[in-house]
């Protein structure tokens, strides 16, 4: 199996080639070992960050900016767009905060991306 | 009238980066920024890829944002919000307005930190008629990002730029469809990884050498007629097809805000549509420096706030008198490229030059040379427009500058 793919983990964009022999995956054009992990993900389950914002009330803003702790399967990124749909949380906020633990039971967190304050 | 050190334009990622910067050195600086909040265009920018260089983590742009608006607020930094710098004087003087009043202050030095605004319908001049639905990319994003409201069901793209690929992705994410992102060139102007995460994940068509000739709707916008390009970006006719659509946003580019630079009388490059700047990123007014999207339009924010910090430096030199330098040597290039800065240099230290190509290049050697003498050439596999080039000429080569610097492409 071979696969022709643009490494997308950094702005560089390297083109990378990889291949697979029975076991082992060979992997080129990549100019740093995290394009090697990011091709090899891509091509058995692939995963994107996934950032949105939630309605946030007690606060003079309204919307909470949010972000996965780490990579999502790309098939969930609706589902988990959807939970997070019908959310409304409580300011005050702190950057890092978790807002849904273990979403979809995948081990990660949603987490809010910037603090807010609570306003009276 | 008070006198201020220096005062800071603009407390978006180059302002508070250079403003951080000064109160290392010791140097008091009073920040002007004119929205209510600092971080700049940052805070609408929800996605994340922000930061790799200056806190070695992705972040979103509001945590980047957060990073360094902290650290602005542990110093003790002084600034105003809701205050903007209507006039700017060669003699650095100041007239800002605020909800207090019009204000004028005189400073010892300046630093431009002001950002850039979108390029509008206006500007590029689309045919058809005037309908409800016609938005900036950008100020699409803040009426989502900021007050979740989302400005349209099924949408379509004009310009393949960075702001456009996240919109679209963004809108996808907000339920509306995106129906397709158009292109005038025949490449994108984004980087290949949004054209990964935020098109071909969600089937996002893309057509390029392709241009919106006609927007159409009474009141809201009805449908938009598409048209293929020729090689000078001119609609062929009988090209044309039609897509129904609520929503047009446009993607077509950023300009440097420059009106208070232009009617200060600094010298500005019309293909940077910044002010021109010398090797210290001062202008051709001394003692005012620019840096950020306002000196030249940038894809990745850590670069703008490493701008930042480098004119504190050359805030620190100026004020300080730390050496006089001839900053005569022009530096130029062929017509293969967009723009190099800075447009000036002198030979006492090493220099980073960055530059933009107009079109992509492939496995192309670029030379630097100057009079008749070759000092560097590099080969490139590949340079695109859409990314920012940096190259550093280290002191060993600056000694053989003659009286220019020249910047080639050669296969
Ligand atoms: C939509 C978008 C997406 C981006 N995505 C990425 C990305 O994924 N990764 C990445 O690394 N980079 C990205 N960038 C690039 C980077 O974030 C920006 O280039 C950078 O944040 C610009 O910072 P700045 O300080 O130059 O400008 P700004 O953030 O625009 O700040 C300028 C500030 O000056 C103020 N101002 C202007 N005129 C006046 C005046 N007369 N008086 C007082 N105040 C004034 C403005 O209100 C503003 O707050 C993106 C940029 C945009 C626009
Ligand atoms: S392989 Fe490494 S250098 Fe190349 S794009 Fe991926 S992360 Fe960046």
């Amino acid at each position: 199996m071979k696969h022709e793919l643009t490494c997308i983990v950094c702005p560089r964009g390297c083109l990378i080639q990889l291949v697979k022999d029975e076991e082992h995956y060979i992997c080129t054009g990549n100019q740093c070992k995290r394009g090697e992990v990011y091709a090899i993900q891509e091509v058995t389950e692939p995963r994107r960050m996934f950032t949105t914002t939630v309605q946030i009330v007690g606060s003079k803003l309204s919307r909470c900016p949010v972000v996965s702790s780490s990579a999502i399967r790309k098939e969930d990124i609706f589902k988990i767009r959807d939970i997070l749909d019908g959310l409304v949380i409580h300011a005050p906020i702190q950057v890092n905060d978790i807002i849904v633990e273990n979403i979809l039971g995948t081990g990660i967190h949603i987490i809010a991306s910037r603090s807010i304050k609570k306003d009276a | 009238m008070r006198h201020v050190k220096c005062v800071v334009i603009g407390g978006g990622s180059a302002g508070l980066a250079a403003a951080i910067q000064l109160k290392k050195y010791n140097i008091d600086c009073l920040l002007l920024e004119k929205e209510d909040v600092l971080g700049g265009i940052l805070n609408q920018c929800i996605h994340n890829g922000f930061g790799l260089t200056r806190f070695k983590e992705e972040l979103t742009g509001p945590s980047y944002a957060e990073r360094l608006v902290s650290e602005f607020h542990d110093l003790g930094i002084e600034f105003e919000l809701d205050s903007t710098v209507i006039k700017l004087n060669s003699d650095k003087s100041i007239e800002y307005i605020n909800p207090k009043g019009v204000h004028k202050i005189q400073a010892e030095s300046i630093v431009l930190a002001l950002g850039a605004r979108e390029r509008t319908r206006g500007n590029i001049m689309i045919p058809g008629d005037r309908s409800v639905g016609v938005w900036t990319a950008g100020s699409a994003q803040k009426y989502l990002n900021i007050d979740g409201y989302c400005v349209g069901k099924r949408v379509f793209i004009l310009g393949s730029g960075d702001i456009g690929l996240i919109m679209a992705r963004r809108m996808t994410i907000a339920k509306a469809k995106v129906v397709g992102v158009a292109e005038i060139m025949p490449y994108s102007n984004g980087l290949t990884r949004n054209l990964v995460q935020c098109l071909y994940d969600y089937d996002i068509p893309l057509y390029l050498s392709t241009t919106i000739t006609r927007i159409n709707g009474n009141g809201r916008v009805q449908s938009i007629e598409l048209s293929r390009v020729d090689e000078n970006l001119k609609p062929i006719s009988g090209t044309e097809f039609n897509i129904e659509v609520d929503t047009v946003l446009l993607s077509v580019g950023l300009i440097p805000d420059n009106i208070i630079t232009e009617n200060a009388g600094i010298e500005m490059d019309p293909r940077t549509k910044g002010p021109k700047i010398n090797q210290y990123y001062e202008t051709s007014i001394p003692g005012i420096f620019a840096c950020g999207n306002g000196l030249h339009i940038h894809d990745v924010v850590d670069f703008v706030s490493e701008e930042g910090d480098m004119v504190a430096k050359s805030v620190e030199r100026y004020l300080n008198q730390l050496g006089k330098s001839d900053l005569s040597i022009p530096v130029n290039s062929d017509s293969n490229f967009i723009y190099v800065l800075p447009q000036t240099i002198d030979k006492s230290q090493a220099v980073k030059l960055k530059f933009r190509v107009k079109r992509p290049l492939k496995n192309v050697k670029l030379v630097i040379r100057t009079k008749d003498e070759i000092i560097m050439t590099l080969p490139k596999t590949q340079l695109l427009p859409a990314e920012l080039e940096m190259i550093t000429l280290p002191l060993p080569l600056i000694d053989k500058i003659q009286d220019e610097v020249r910047l080639e492409i050669i296969a």
